[in-house]
Parts: C-alpha cells; sequence; structure tokens
C-alpha cells in the first residue's frame, strides 16, 4: 500500500506492542491468543502458495504434522532439557518439513490447477492416515509431549509468546520476499504460467523456493501448537486436513488473498468467529464451520481487502497517472 | 509382506480379493459416472460426491431401521437424494457453475464439510449397516465365498447405471443434457435453458450418489465419515478414464476396486485409506509426466 | 552470414492432420521477414515448433547456429528467442510496471537476484520502454484493465524488456484500432533498427506485412507455397490463388 513510511509503521507497530502486553491485558484468554498466532501464520503460509502463486494447496498440513511429529519425537527419544528439546525439536521438525516438501515438490508442483489442489488434499490425508498405523509414532493414540515444567500458569504464557514470535518472524520474511523479484514471478506464474516460462522464468525453482518456505514456517509452528495443545493426533491435530488445513484456505480468501495483510485480517476475524461459535453453539460449532466456509467461498471469494482494492485503487498502488507527460496507445 | 505370501500360496484367496473387488468396483463407478456427469456438463468438480453417497447410506439404513427391505431402499434413497441434489443446486451450486474451478472446488469441499458435520450431530458417529438378510454363495469347495447381496449390488449397480445412460440417451432432458455438454452456449441459442440442464444433472448426479450409497450401506457399513474417501475415488476413476467413456468409468472402478481390496488385505486394513489417498497422489503425478512426454499441444 | 533462424524439413501432424509438412525457411540477423498464409496453413503451429511449445515430428531448427530442435520452451526463451501470442498473454493481476519488470531476461540476472528488488536502472528501463509504446501513463495499471490493443503493446513492451535477440510476433496488428497500427509498425521497425532484434512476423493484414518485411515466406495447407520479395509474393499466382480459397 501506498502510504507514507510513518503512516505505513503505525499499524504493524500497534499490532506489535498489542501482541507483548496481551497476556497481561487478558490472561485468560492466553491459549486462545496463542491461537491467534497460529492462525494467522497458518493462513499467511498458504497465501503464499494460493493466493500469490496461484497454487491452491489443501494439503499445507502435511508440513504442519511433520513438524507437530517431528518435535514431539525429538522431546521424547532425545534425553535434553525441556527447553533444549523443544527448540531442537521445532527446528528438526522445520527441517524435516523442508526435506519432504523438496522431496516430493518436483512432482506435486508440476500439476496445475485442479489436479495440484485434490492432489494436496490426497496428500495431507494420506499422510494422517499413514501416521495414525505408524507405532513407532504412536499409531492412532498419537503421542504425548512431555509437560512443562514452569508454574502452574508459565504454560499458557509461555507458547503464547512462542507463538507470537513465530508470527513475528513469518510476516517480515514474507514481505522482504515479496517486495523482491521473488514477489513478481510468483505473481506471474500465478498470472500466467505459459507465459512466465514462454520468457524464460525459472518458474521450477521459484515454485519449490516458495513450498519450501511454507514447508519451514509450518513445520516449526508445528511443534510449538503440538506442545500449545498438549497431544499429537494424527488425524485431528497433526494432519487435521478438514479442519486446519481447509481453515487456512479460508481465511486467506475471507481476508483477500495474494494481500500481504489480507490473511492476518482473515485469520483475526475467522478465529474470533470460530471461537464464539465454539463458545455459544457446542456441539453444532462444526456445521456452522462448513456453513461458514460456503458462505465465504460462495458471497465473498474475493475477500475484504479484495473488494477495497477495487473500490479504491489509488490506495493499493493501482490507477491512471494523468500527469504523465503522453498519451496515446 | 507376509501376507504378500500368502496370496500367492492361495489362489483362492486371490480369487476371492478379485471378485470382492470387482464387484465392489460396480459401486464406485456408479458414483464416478455421476462426477464425469457434473464434471462434464457443468464444469464443476463436485467434492461433496461422497457426503451424497452417504446419505443415500443413511436413507436406506432408515428404510431397514422401518421394517421395509433395504433393496427398496436403492430406489427410494435415489429420489430422496434427487430431491436434495435439486436444493443444493438451487441453493448453492447455480453461484458457482460460472465461477474458476477453484471456487467450485471450494464451495462443494465447504458443502461436504457442511453436511458430514450435520449427519454427526443428527445420527451420530456410530457406524450403522443396513441388514439385507441374504446369506452366502460358496464356491470352489468352500475356497471362495461371496456374499449374496455383494452380488446382487453389482448387478444393481449395474442396471441403475444403465437406467441413468438411457436416460441421458433417450429423454428430452437427457439430450438437452449431452447438448450441453458438448457446447452450453451454442445449446442456450437452440432454446435449452442450461440453468435447467445444470439442476437436472447436479440432481440426477445426487440420485445416482444415493441409489449406490443405498447399496454400500447394505454391502458394506455407512458413517458419516465414509464421504471423502469416496469422492477421491470417483475423482480418480474419472481422470483415468477420461470423461466421456462409460466403458473405461466401468473398468478403471473395477480395477479400483481389485486394488483397494488387495493392498486393504497386504497391508493391513488400517492402510487401506492411506493406500487410497496415496494412490490418488501417485496417479496424478505419473499422469502428469505421461502427458508431458507426449507434450500434448497447449495452446 | 549464417542465418540466425533456420528452418529445416520440419513436420508436425496433430492425430491425423497434417499442420506443417516439410517447411524450411532462414532468417538472416537483423532483418525483418513476414510469414503469410490463408488461416488454417499452419503458420501459428510452425512458430510453436520453433520456440518448442511442443516437439516435432521431423526437421531441424536452429538457432543461431545451435540444433533447439529437442529443447523446451524457457531453455529456448533463455537462449533469446522470445514469442508474443495471438491471443495475447501478459500478467493480467500484476500493473504494467510489474509485467515489465518480470520480463527482464533470467539470463542476465543470477540466482541471488531473486530476491532482491528490481533496479533503478531496471525500472527507468521499464518506464522507458512504456514510453515507447505509449503506456507510460497506465503504467500502474493492472494489465487486466487495459484493452485489447493496449494488452498488445504491453506485451510487446515485455518482449523488448527481455532483449532478446530474436522475436517472433504471431498477428501483432491484429484487433488494433487502425489508426493505430503506423505507430506500432513504426515501433517495430525501429526496436529492429535500434535493439538489433530480428523479427519474424505472421501477419493477415497484406498492406502491413508489404510495408515491413523485408523477405515474405507464404505458407499454405501446411507446406511452403512461395517466398521472395514482398512485389514478388504480392504476385504471385499461387499465393493469390491460396488466398482466394482456389484449391
Amino acid at each position: 500500500m501506498k502510504l507514507p513510511a510513518a503512516r505505513a509503521l503505525a499499524a504493524p507497530a500497534a499490532i506489535l506492542v498489542l501482541g507483548l502486553f496481551a497476556p497481561a491485558l487478558a490472561p485468560a484468554y492466553r491459549s486462545q491468543m496463542a491461537f491467534l498466532w497460529v492462525m494467522i501464520v497458518f493462513a499467511l503460509t498458504w497465501d503464499l502458495l494460493g493466493g500469490q502463486m496461484g497454487y491452491n494447496s489443501f494439503g499445507n498440513v502435511l508440513f504442519f504434522g511433520i513438524g507437530m511429529y517431528a518435535c514431539v519425537v525429538v522431546q521424547r527419544d532425545f534425553h535434553l532439557g525441556y527447553y533444549s528439546a523443544l527448540f531442537v525439536g521445532m527446528a528438526a521438525g522445520a527441517v524435516l518439513a523442508v526435506a519432504v516438501g523438496a522431496l516430493i515438490g518436483s512432482g506435486l508442483l508440476g500439476l496445475r490447477g485442479h489436479y495440484f489442489a485434490i492432489g494436496t488434499l490426497g496428500i495431507g490425508i494420506a499422510a494422517g492416515e499413514l501416521a495414525g498405523g505408524w507405532d513407532f509414532v504412536g499409531g492412532g493414540g498419537g503421542l504425548v509431549p512431555p509437560m512443562y515444567p514452569g508454574a502452574v500458569g508459565g504454560r499458557e504464557t509461555f507458547f503464547y509468546y512462542l507463538t507470537f514470535a513465530i508470527a513475528v518472524i513469518t510476516f517480515p520474511v514474507l514481505r522482504w520476499l515479496y517486495s523482491g523479484r521473488f514477489g513478481l514471478a510468483i505473481n506471474a506464474i500465478r498470472d500466467d504460467e505459459d507465459k512466465a516460462e514462454a520468457m524464460g522464468l525459472r518458474t521450477t525453482r521459484y515454485k519449490t523456493t516458495a513450498w519450501c518456505v511454507s514447508a519451514f514456517f509450518l513445520g516449526l509452528l508445528g511443534g510449538a501448537v503440538g506442545n500449545l495443545i498438549g497431544f499429537v493426533d494424527p488425524r485431528e491435530v497433526a494432519f487435521a486436513s478438514s479442519t486446519y488445513g481447509v481453515w487456512m484456505v479460508l481465511m486467506a480468501i475471507l481476508g483477500g488473498k495474494g494481500t500481504l495483510w489480507g490473511p492476518v485480517l482473515g485469520a483475526a476475524i475467522f478465529h474470533v468467529t470460530q471461537e464464539l461459535f465454539w463458545k455459544y453453539l457446542l456441539g453444532w460449532q462444526r456445521v456452522a464451520l462448513g456453513l461458514l466456509i460456503v458462505v465465504i467461498v460462495v458471497f465473498f471469494p474475493r475477500g475484504i481487502l479484495g473488494w477495497a482494492r477495487e473500490k479504491w485503487p489509488e490506495r493499493f498502488g493501482h490507477g491512471v497517472d494523468e500527469a504523465a507527460s503522453e498519451g496515446g496507445g | 509382506m507376509e501376507n504378500l505370501r500368502l496370496l500367492f500360496a492361495a489362489p483362492p484367496l486371490s480369487l476371492q480379493l478379485l471378485l470382492d473387488g470387482i464387484l465392489i468396483g460396480a459401486i464406485f463407478a456408479l458414483a464416478a459416472y455421476g462426477m464425469a456427469l457434473v464434471w462434464g456438463v457443468m464444469g464443476i468438480i463436485n467434492v461433496a460426491q461422497g457426503e451424497l453417497v452417504m446419505l443415500g447410506g443413511y436413507a436406506a439404513y432408515f428404510l431397514y431401521r422401518a421394517g421395509i427391505h433395504p433393496l427398496l431402499g436403492v430406489p427410494v434413497a435415489a429420489v430422496l437424494l434427487f430431491f436434495l441434489g435439486w436444493g443444493l443446486y438451487r441453493s448453492v451450486v447455480f453461484r458457482v457453475v460460472d465461477k474458476d474451478l477453484f471456487i467450485s472446488i471450494l464451495a462443494t469441499y465447504g458443502l461436504s464439510i457442511l453436511i458430514q458435520q450435520l449427519a454427526n450431530a443428527i445420527f451420530g458417529a456410530d457406524v450403522r449397516t443396513a441388514e439385507s438378510g441374504f446369506g452366502t454363495l460358496v464356491l470352489l469347495g468352500g475356497a471362495v465365498t461371496i456374499a449374496e447381496i455383494k452380488l446382487i449390488s453389482f448387478v444393481a449397480a449395474l442396471l441403475a447405471g444403465a437406467a441413468l445412460i438411457t436416460f441421458l440417451k433417450r429423454s428430452r432432458m437427457g439430450q438437452a443434457i449431452r447438448a450441453t455438454a458438448q457446447n452450453a452456449r451454442a445449446a442456450r441459442v437452440m432454446g435449452i435453458d442450461t440453468d435447467r440442464v445444470y439442476a437436472w444433472t447436479f440432481a440426477l448426479n445426487a440420485a445416482i450418489c444415493g441409489a449406490s450409497g443405498a447399496l454400500v450401506a447394505m454391502t458394506w457399513i455407512v458413517n458419516p465419515y465414509l464421504g471423502l474417501p469416496y469422492t477421491v475415488r470417483s475423482f480418480m476413476i474419472v481422470i483415468i478414464a477420461g470423461l466421456g467413456n462409460i466403458v473405461g468409468v466401468l473398468a478403471a472402478a473395477l480395477g479400483l476396486g481389485v486394488a483397494e481390496n488387495l493392498a486393504g488385505f497386504i497391508l493391513g486394513a488400517e492402510y487401506q485409506a492411506a493406500f487410497v489417498f496415496g494412490l490418488l497422489v501417485v496417479i496424478l503425478v505419473w499422469r502428469r509426466f505421461w502427458l508431458a512426454r507426449e507434450r500434448r499441444y497447449l495452446a | 552470414m549464417t542465418p540466425i533462424l533456420e528452418v529445416q524439413h520440419v513436420r508436425k501432424s496433430f492425430g491425423g492432420v497434417v499442420a506443417n509438412n516439410d517447411v524450411s525457411l532462414a532468417v538472416p540477423p537483423g532483418k525483418i521477414y513476414g510469414l503469410i498464409g490463408p488461416n488454417g496453413s499452419g503458420k501459428t503451429t510452425l512458430f510453436n515448433s520453433i520456440v518448442g511449445q511442443h516437439p516435432v515430428d521431423g526437421g531441424s531448427i536452429r538457432f543461431e547456429g545451435r540444433e533447439i530442435t529437442r529443447l523446451r520452451v524457457p531453455q529456448i526463451a533463455r537462449l533469446g528467442l522470445l514469442r508474443t501470442f495471438q491471443q495475447t498473454r501478459i500478467y493480467r493481476g500484476m500493473t504494467c510496471v510489474q509485467n515489465m519488470l518480470i520480463s527482464v531476461s533470467p539470463a542476465q540476472l543470477g540466482w541471488r537476484s531473486a530476491y532482491r528488488r528490481s533496479s533503478p536502472a531496471e525500472e527507468r528501463k521499464a518506464e522507458d520502454l512504456l514510453q515507447f509504446v505509449g503506456l507510460h501513463a497506465k503504467r500502474h495499471l493492472p494489465g487486466g484493465d487495459l484493452s485489447f490493443g493496449q494488452q498488445k503493446l504491453l506485451e510487446f513492451a515485455m518482449a523488448l524488456m527481455s532483449e532478446p535477440k530474436m522475436l517472433l510476433l504471431d498477428e501483432p496488428t491484429a484487433g488494433i484500432n487502425p489508426t493505430l497500427i503506423n505507430g506500432l509498425l513504426e515501433r517495430l521497425r525501429q526496436a529492429n533498427r535500434e535493439f538489433g532484434i530480428t523479427l519474424l512476423v505472421i501477419e493477415h493484414n497484406m498492406r502491413v506485412i508489404m510495408q515491413l518485411a523485408e523477405y515474405i515466406y507464404c505458407l499454405a495447407h501446411g507446406e511452403l507455397l512461395a517466398h521472395g520479395k514482398p512485389e514478388a509474393v504480392q504476385q504471385d499466382q499461387r499465393v493469390l490463388d491460396a488466398y482466394l480459397g482456389a484449391t
């Protein structure tokens, strides 16, 4: 957005400050707020692939689940102190997620459009089923990460700041990526991949990089969330395709896919709505969520920022430059 | 791999798995044909296909609970689902028919989650079966057993498929549907109400899913989470066979039934679902490499 | 002088339909050559074959003396042989400036450049080229918001941005307001003169191609029918017959 530098920093700075003090301001909601940061990372990493690059993935949970399992296995099998195990585990999760991404990326990223979407759906669910049958990672019963060693209230605060930190790292990294040639390249791939290839663009490289960047942050997040929730279930928590897997798509669409702040906005609104559903519609919250999905997709596919961009194009840097020296053409 | 050796050691076992696979494959073929119909005519991929099958299963189950023989459930489910499909089209699907494919995938996925969760909330998560009370055929001196219901379902599935195909070939609406599939704009110019055609197509698809769901409930089980694997199976069959190819759909469906059965035996039942979804990915990636080798002309 | 592009005995069929049958042509560097022929004569198919969009059934294609018959589109593009599309393809969601910036030839960039912003030199060049095609005022509009003719100009500018050695243009004046065609032709000639880009142009507009090209190849029914200087081709009875529909 074309705002003068100081104003452009105002919103992020305010969010940063609010985020830092949130546990003190609303201690009863620390876990829910931690999840807000989780949702934001979900939406941002999805948008990198789906919104910016046009590769609508239903299988990003694959990386999330890999990260979660890797982390908890490290915590279980490597006899380190709690914090060391946790951070080593998270790092291992991120690395393993990227490795798997690089491995299967070459196959999956060659698929176009709806084949990619449905193929990634298959991957996400297959991973959950495989994990559910593999005894090393606890089979259908899943795994339980170690107990948090600190004081009683400390656990929520610690994990709040952990997820907050991940979100705070993810956002500027993506912003930096989008501001360079990488951002242009993935947008070109989204708009017309054949044209990009015809112009000599190394599309495979860009696609794989985007895929691995998503994998990295999701893998990192997985370990944190597994510990935050307190247990790792193969289908409902780790490779939760029908929940997290779909929500990440929804949030990005709701806020406006292909924009930087859209996914953040969408994640915030979605998360709050979902928490309200949980509180007031217990038993029917999944039904309400299904309905919400349909409503958003059918009636609001451009999302909030997408709608704003059509209404006020100048604010987003689009417009005719009347003052330019010549016309015609 | 213990199980794999068993297969070679006891050929009747392979025959058993083969037969069971073929018999269930016909049911897959029904759902796949419906998906191909919707895809070919309306240009959308119905991710809620499996949920429609699931609802058909519940319809048969509740008939059984009400004391009516579940075989009657097949036409009843078909009729009920026809109206549900019509309703879904008129409320939601019509809005995404002309949008890009991803939107329709996401919208129908949303519908599938909605239906799935409604079923879970209303019917409960327990697994149910509609007992049909048929016996078992014993062949080859006891080496191979076929549940009679599976045989009956196979025939019923083929009949239902034949009925649909006849409808599409002979009736006016069927011809209108086929015309729209070929060229929607031309069809409109000829005076065909494409909106009505789409409604009929979606409703027919729902009906065919309902019928196959009723058969599933009788030969196997039904639960709220039955849906997605059926959607994935239908999708796989359609992309292997292609959109217009009835024989191909049947062949691919039977093949998938056999493959799944064998995999379930060799890998263990708990990996059967993983096999189905994993196979999807394998097929998609293989297909892409095959197409790349052919280097089809992309305008 | 070695031709910059040499097509020898190229054959291509789709199913049972022969689109190109034993077509040969050669374009010397720095020239503007034309490719004409009635609809369905296989011109676009030939372009697609040359740039590697599909494999050919036979024959050889050389660019700057180098065999490119089996190379694929991105590889050929990186060698400096680009094409524009009949239906005009640009990046509709990106602004004109962004369309230009992403068109900088990858051959000129190292792998690290992918993570840097575009340089001021690149931005200036993008704006200059947009000015050259008359789109400077619209440079911040998304490509999808431009008219068809403007998109064609943008596509042309993007090709120039990439500094190709040779450009295959597929019907560059189709859909352009007739009053603007002369302007476009002048820009094509300028690109050829000042930037040294060799052009091979498919055209239906006879007036345009006769003015623009120094030498013309004519296809009909997938085969090379005639070739020569514009005046000669224009009067060649076989060419006239082909266009008037006499089989």
